[in-house]
C-alpha cells in the first residue's frame, strides 16, 4: 500500500480542479468543488489508519482493542459538515446568480458586471 | 483567454501541485503506521472516563465538544445565510411557474416512486432518532442522525406531496427548533459554569454500563440536541431551495 492512498487524494483534488476550470454550468462547478473536498476525507482518515485497527467502536469488541485514530475521524465528520453548509450557500448563490442573468455558464456570466 | 488557452494555463498550475503534494506525502509516516498520540491516548482512556463506548462521538461532544459548538453554528450560519440570500426581493412573486411547453404533458410520478417514498418515510425517521439517541454506543450521532431525519421530510416531497411536504415543516417551527438544537448545546455548557465546573464539562451521571443508552452524561444529551439541530437546519435548507421554484421575476 505504501503511498497509494495519498496518490488517490492527489487524483480526487486534480480531478476535481480539472472539472471546476473546464465546466460550463455553475451547479456542475459546484459539485466539482465537493469533488474536491471529499480529498480531504480519504486523506484524513488515510492518516489515521493503524494497520490492522478496528474501528474506534469498543460496543461489542474487547476494551483496549487496537483501533484506527478517532481524532481524525471526528475531524472528517466537521469536514462533512463544513462542506454541506458550503455547498448550500453555493446552490443559493447559483440560484440568484440564474434569476439576475438567466445563465449558469461561467464564461456568459464574467460578460456581466457588478 | 480561450478554453484551449486556459487548459494549458491549468495543466502548469497542476503540475506544480501535484509535484507539491508528493514532496509533502513524501514526509508523512507510511499508509497504517501514524503514531498520533491523542489518539491513541483517547482510545486509551475514553470509554473508562466518559462510558461511551463510541469513541468517535466522545471525541466530538467531550473532548473537543468546544469545536463542534462551533461547527454547530456553521451549520446555523448557512442556514440563516440561505434565508438571507433567497429572501424573496421586491420584484418578485410567488406564482405556479408558467409552463413554457404547453404541448408538453408532464408525466406523474410513478405509483411504485410514490408509494416507496411513503412507505420509507416512518423508517427513515425511526432510524434517525435512533441514530441521534445512540451515539455514545455505536458509530452514529446528532449529525448523522439529523441528516436522515431531515431525508424522511424530503421523501414526502418525493413522493410528490410538496404541499403537504410544507404543511409538516412550517419555517417558524423549523426556525424554533434550530433555535432549541443549537441553544440547548450551548446551554448544557453554561449549565457547567453555573456548577462552578469548566465549560462543557460532563456533570451528569455516567451511568454503570458504558455503551448503554443512559450512560455517557452530557455526550447523549448533546448529541440529540445537535440531531434535531441539523435535522431542522437540512429541512430549512431544502425547503428554501424548493421554494425558489414558485418565485418568478416579474419583468425581464
Amino acid at each position: 500500500m505504501g503511498i497509494f492512498p495519498f496518490l488517490v487524494v492527489v487524483w480526487i483534488v486534480v480531478v476535481g480542479l480539472y472539472g471546476i476550470v473546464t465546466s460550463r454550468d455553475l451547479i456542475h462547478q459546484i459539485v466539482c468543488l465537493i469533488v474536491v473536498q471529499s480529498s480531504t476525507y480519504v486523506l484524513l482518515l488515510g492518516v489515521g489508519y493503524v494497520t490492522g485497527g478496528a474501528a474506534p467502536y469498543f460496543f461489542d469488541i474487547p476494551l483496549h482493542t487496537k483501533a484506527v485514530d478517532p481524532v481524525v475521524q471526528a475531524l472528517a465528520l466537521t469536514d462533512v459538515v463544513v462542506e454541506a453548509a458550503v455547498t448550500a450557500l453555493l446552490l443559493s448563490f447559483a440560484v440568484q446568480a440564474h434569476k439576475r442573468f438567466g445563465t449558469l455558464d461561467p464564461a456568459e456570466l464574467a460578460e456581466f458586471k457588478g | 483567454m480561450t478554453p484551449r488557452q486556459r487548459l494549458w494555463f491549468f495543466a502548469v498550475a497542476a503540475a506544480g501541485l501535484v509535484a507539491c503534494y508528493l514532496w509533502a506525502f513524501a514526509g508523512l509516516p507510511g499508509f497504517g503506521s501514524y503514531p498520533g498520540p491523542y489518539g491513541q491516548e483517547i482510545l486509551r482512556q475514553a470509554v473508562a472516563q466518559t462510558h461511551a463506548t463510541g469513541v468517535v462521538s466522545a471525541v466530538n461532544f467531550e473532548y473537543r465538544g468546544f469545536d463542534t459548538v462551533g461547527e454547530e453554528f456553521i451549520l446555523f450560519a448557512a442556514a440563516a445565510g440561505m434565508s438571507v440570500v433567497l429572501r424573496r426581493l421586491r420584484e418578485e412573486r410567488a406564482t405556479q411557474p408558467a409552463d413554457e411547453a404547453e404541448s408538453r404533458t408532464v408525466p406523474p410520478s410513478s405509483g411504485a416512486v410514490r408509494v416507496a417514498a411513503l412507505l420509507l418515510v416512518g423508517p427513515t425517521a425511526v432510524l434517525g432518532w435512533w441514530l441521534a439517541s445512540h451515539a455514545q454506543a455505536s458509530p452514529s450521532g446528532g449529525f448523522q442522525g439529523g441528516v436522515i431525519l431531515a431525508s424522511a421530510f424530503i421523501l414526502i416531497y418525493l413522493s410528490g406531496e410538496f404541499l403537504t411536504f410544507r404543511r409538516l415543516s412550517p419555517v417558524a417551527l423549523l426556525d424554533a427548533v434550530e433555535a432549541v438544537g443549537a441553544g440547548g448545546f450551548v446551554a448544557i455548557g453554561l449549565a457547567a459554569i453555573a456548577m462552578n465546573l469548566p465549560y462543557l464539562d460532563n456533570y451528569l451521571p455516567l451511568g454503570t454500563i458504558p455503551g448503554a443508552v443512559s450512560s455517557s452524561g452530557t455526550i447523549a444529551l448533546i448529541s440529540f440536541f445537535v440531531g434535531i439541530e441539523v435535522a431542522a437546519a437540512f429541512v430549512l435548507i431544502v425547503g428554501e431551495l424548493l421554494d425558489q421554484t414558485l418565485l418568478r421575476r416579474r419583468s425581464a
